[in-house]
């Protein structure tokens, strides 16, 4: 039935889905995860590094971009798309800039992005945007804010999320160890996205990209050796808690 | 009525513009700002047509900001003045030409520091000193006795208070006061405004 109702963007199907919409949901699917956690002062996003092949030279920064001074995003899907609507919303934040002479809020940035979205979900001759976008940063009021976006053109507002492979499974994770104290300090902020991607990048350190932005201060890119200090950090508490768990047996057994 | 000066130093540009703002007989501002900071180390002094001025250097402006997001890096002052210079020299032959006047001064961490003059018919030259306006006409030839190449930082001050003297004594119209910015290696700094010696 549904092989009639998903060639054209434009036909709903009977019972009221929009194929191409729901394919490009998978097309997220698949792409590499992208984690953002909000917290009070600070705003942290995290992607997995995909492998390179051994001949392909490895560069830093792909899947964070910079939108403007205060706003940034990352992404997870098709990467082609991706550099459309980055263009797009770069050159979106400059105009707004010069007709109204004020940086743009996360809000409006994120729902220009989820308009054009839209948009190509309802004209015929163009597919919809196959990804998902995590947009963060800091109003010029001084509020952090994290945005989520998918293909379908829809946009909320998350204290944690995930995006793209395993997302699922990451997103509870966040939602079992999020918390108010957490996002109050820095630190945990940062360490609770490390801790959300190790579940889903096995390798470590060295296949996750982390940029975290602070109130009034540019994005900051982490560095190999900055990422495997949290790494190294999670795993000694991780050891820590197993070797609770185990004396905890051993005293019960005995 | 307007007036901008330049004068390229060692490692550092000195410029200063008046802050007059006028329309016919009336003074509508005296501390008007016609300094848009184009990066962290480039300036664009502009005057020119009312409206004009800031229409295109704010567009300027953004774009060069849009450059430096895209990019990740700022561009260098010589790109943008060519840059500059062509988005002036398309409008001019378009309907809706700008009639704009400027000196971009900026530092470069590899070329050093460089001035250049722009004109509303988009030329553009690289200078060691400059000047709009009225003015000009009587501070050119005032820098032309006293300039010298890598002139240190008060040299150059001393040279435009000199300037802006002359310009006080022997210009018809009443510029009491300049904006005084320096451009160097760490970026734009202000200098305290300047009031030119009383003529009598």
């Amino acid at each position: 039935m549904s092989d009639r109702y998903d060639r054209a963007i434009t036909v709903f199907s009977p019972d009221g889905h929009l194929f191409q919409v729901e394919y490009a949901q998978e097309a997220v699917k698949k792409g590499s995860t992208a984690v953002g956690v909000r917290g009070q002062d600070i705003v942290v996003l995290g992607v997995e590094k995909k492998s390179v092949a051994k001949l392909q030279e490895e560069r830093t920064v792909r899947k964070i971009c910079l939108l403007d001074d205060h706003v940034c995003m990352a992404f997870a899907g098709l990467t082609a798309d991706a550099r459309i609507l980055i263009n797009r919303a770069r050159v979106e934040c400059q105009s707004h800039k010069l007709t109204v002479e004020d940086p743009v809020t996360v809000e409006y940035i994120t729902r220009h992005m989820a308009q054009l979205k839209q948009r190509y979900t309802q004209s015929n001759g163009r597919r919809p945007f196959g990804l998902s976008t995590l947009v963060m940063g800091f109003d010029y009021d001084g509020t952090p804010r994290l945005y989520q976006t998918d293909p379908a053109g829809t946009y909320h507002s998350w204290k944690a999320n995930a995006i793209g492979r395993s997302a699922k499974s990451v997103r509870e994770f966040l939602e079992e160890h999020y918390s108010e104290e957490v996002s109050a300090s820095e630190h945990e902020t940062v360490k609770l996205a490390v801790k959300a991607l190790l579940e889903v990048v096995q390798s470590g350190a060295k296949n996750i990209e982390m940029a975290v932005m602070k109130r009034g201060e540019p994005l900051k890119m982490f560095e190999l050796e900055e990422i495997e200090k949290f790494v190294a950090e999670i795993e000694k508490e991780k050891e820590e808690e197993a070797e609770k768990k185990k004396q905890k047996k051993a005293g019960k057994e005995t | 009525m307007e007036f901008l000066i330049g004068i390229q130093g060692e490692d550092f540009v000195l410029v200063a513009s008046d802050m007059t703002a006028a329309r016919s007989v009336f003074l509508l501002k005296h501390d008007q700002d016609k300094m848009f900071e184009l990066s962290s180390k480039l300036l664009m002094l502009c005057v020119g047509e009312a409206g004009d001025t800031v229409q295109f250097a704010e567009y300027i402006q953004k774009n060069m900001q849009l450059y430096k997001i895209r990019n990740g890096y700022e561009l260098s002052p010589k790109a943008a003045a060519n840059f500059t210079r062509k988005n002036l020299a398309d409008f001019l032959r378009s309907r809706t030409p700008y009639m704009v006047n400027m000196l971009l001064a900026g530092h470069d961490d590899q070329d050093g520091p460089s001035l250049f003059y722009m004109d509303y018919l988009a030329s553009l030259q690289q200078v060691p000193y400059a000047a709009h306006g009225y003015g000009s006409f009587f501070t050119m030839s005032v820098i032309d006795r006293l300039y010298k190449p890598g002139l240190s930082k008060d040299e150059a001050q001393s040279i435009l208070q000199k300037c802006l003297d002359e310009v006080q004594r022997r210009f018809i119209i009443n510029l009491p006061m300049f904006q005084v910015r320096i451009i160097d290696k760490d970026g734009v700094h202000q200098l305290p405004n300047l009031r030119p010696k009383p003529a009598v």
